[in-house]
């Protein structure tokens, strides 16, 4: 068969992972150091896992309603009540999605229509463009500047709007940069879209992942919640990666399209992950607290130094990343991380993953043991200052 | 001061520089707070926490319930500070419940140890019963786990 010719075409048309090889290569090698994971070190606490080995000895494992356990909802309605003061209704408001991918997944086809346009904030997650291509719409990236610790601005936005503008996508807490958005900037970007047509799809994965400054969701705003999506989930809050379970929160009538598009596709989310989030949302608040302020220290020991070996680096506020410019080595970040792998065995991602915007900089994940820190700045340190130029 | 200690728990080797940028202080700050907690007492010593197993492969450890009567005006104090003296005895304390003073000791094998609970302990007056338990493995001391942690299996998954 030509598969080529006869597979789909918008399939085809995705760009394959442009670091896979690279981190094939890092598997591969002996001795090499990572801080290139996206996930939690932490293991999800142990009173999420009794209550889902509860879950598996006590009850029948069966298809669940398509939104999500309503009880989850309820518990997923008051958590966003009590974090972030926004109110969505448990009925039909709320859908239980397999990880936050999903729910960016449905969103994006339930909004777009041929044609449409979305402004995707950059640097950020690599999911996001492929998704708007396979949903027909065309995604623009909306670059973000270090000089602005990678905040959207109302200017940059604007310059980018079109007649076929239809979605904002933001990222906040941001991967790859860790940058946050604070209210100014958010009512700066709410004042751009009030009185247009133009929806926001908020990923807040990494919302209680803040250091310094409580996270802010653009839903909040005067003006923003009837337009805006906001997609969160257990995998980074609750140290639940492999457990995929994520939800959105939006008006009913988004969310009435989006379950139609759940129910065939999906059916449910996994329901001993769902049984095991209630009890992450209702007895979970001392473990999260404890996991942030671990992260907190690792974010302020790296920081200091990277200052130490002349590394700059913005001082990142959220999510679990450092995405220091390496600009001054004067190599490209493929080969700074290629080099660095090569030559100290640490591996870190190219910025340039996560957008054109992002190759002057890497990704630093610190979601490691302070010793496996320490050792990979150690190695960072000898790197550098052997290629420092001048 | 919560968050020094706690840090400090992890690991006490941490410089005052490492603490100060961890905990977003200045070095002289820190330095300046660890005096405090070693001059009221909050901090009693530094110690380390060792694998025996790989150490000394002859070293016994054992728990020892300890049933006595307590004496008047001092309670369990005197005792237990009778205790707290001899070298080979690890930690003391006073327990609730079935019995009332728990001690750890390690000896250089089980001889050692049985003659020291018999010859030691037992005869001290205010001992009534004694009730000794071998350290068969440690798994966690602590907070720091005795034994190699599991490799990473996370991946980039991008």
């Amino acid at each position: 068969m030509n598969y080529e010719q006869l597979m789909s075409q918008r399939a085809q048309a995705i760009a394959p992972s442009p670091i896979r090889r690279f981190f094939d290569l890092a598997e591969s090698m002996e001795g090499v150091i990572s801080l290139g994971v996206g996930e939690p070190d932490f293991r999800t606490p142990w009173t999420i896992r009794s209550a889902a080995i509860a879950t598996l000895e006590r009850q029948a494992i069966f298809y669940g309603a398509n939104s999500g356990l309503l009880e989850l909802r309820k518990e997923i309605s008051h958590f966003m009540e009590r974090k972030y003061k926004l109110s969505y209704c448990p009925e039909n408001e709320l859908l239980v999605t397999i990880g936050g991918s999903e729910a960016v997944d449905l969103t994006f086809r339930t909004l777009l229509n041929p044609g449409d346009e979305v402004l995707i904030t950059e640097p950020c997650f690599v999911c996001y463009a492929p998704l708007v291509s396979m949903a027909d719409g065309v995604p623009v990236s909306l670059p973000t500047k270090e000089e602005n610790e990678f905040r959207l601005t109302a200017e940059e936005l604007k310059a980018k709007i079109t007649p076929k503008t239809k979605l904002l996508m933001l990222s906040y807490p941001n991967n790859p940069t860790g940058g946050i958005m604070r209210r100014e900037d958010y009512e700066a970007i709410a004042e751009v879209l009030r009185g247009t047509d133009i929806f926001v799809l908020s990923d807040e994965i990494y919302s209680e992942m803040t250091y310094g400054a409580k996270h802010v969701s653009i839903a909040e705003l005067d003006g923003m919640r009837e337009r805006t999506v906001v997609v969160n989930g257990f995998s980074k809050t609750f140290a639940m990666t492999g457990w995929r379970l994520g939800w959105m929160a939006a008006p009913k009538e988004i969310i009435a399209q989006a379950r139609k598009i759940h129910q065939y596709g999906i059916m449910c989310a996994p329901m001993v992950s769902q049984r095991a989030a209630i009890e992450a949302l209702k007895h979970c608040d001392a473990d999260c607290a404890h996991m942030i302020e671990e992260y907190d220290h690792r974010r302020r020991f790296l920081l200091e130094r990277f200052a130490q070996m002349g590394l700059s680096c913005f001082p990142a506020q959220g999510a679990f990343y450092l995405f220091p410019s390496i600009e001054s080595s004067g190599m490209s970040s493929e080969d700074f991380c290629e080099k660095l792998l090569q030559e100290e065995k640490v591996a870190v991602v190219p910025g340039s993953a996560f957008g054109e915007c992002g190759k002057n900089n890497i990704r630093i994940s610190y979601a490691y043991s302070l010793k496996h820190l320490a050792e990979a700045a150690d190695r960072m340190e000898r790197f550098l200052e052997r290629h420092r130029k001048g | 001061m919560k968050e020094l200690l706690q840090l400090l728990k992890q690991n006490a080797r941490l410089s005052d520089a490492e603490l100060a940028a961890m905990l977003g202080r200045d070095e002289a700050t820190v330095a300046k707070q660890i005096k405090e907690l070693e001059e009221s007492g909050v901090i009693r010593g530094y110690s380390v926490i060792v694998d025996e197993e790989l150490a000394d492969k002859n070293e016994v450890s054992a728990y020892i319930e300890l049933k006595v009567t307590p004496q008047p005006d001092c309670g369990f104090d005197e005792l237990a500070k009778i205790i707290s003296g001899f070298e080979s005895v690890e930690s003391v304390t006073l327990m609730s419940g079935g019995y009332d003073l728990g001690i750890t000791i390690t000896g250089t094998g089980l001889r050692d140890i049985a003659g020291f609970v018999a010859q030691r302990l037992a005869t001290l007056s205010g001992v009534l019963s004694t009730r000794t338990h071998f350290v068969l493995k440690r798994y966690k001391e602590k907070g720091i786990l005795i034994q190699d942690e599991p490799g990473d299996e996370r991946g980039v998954y991008l």
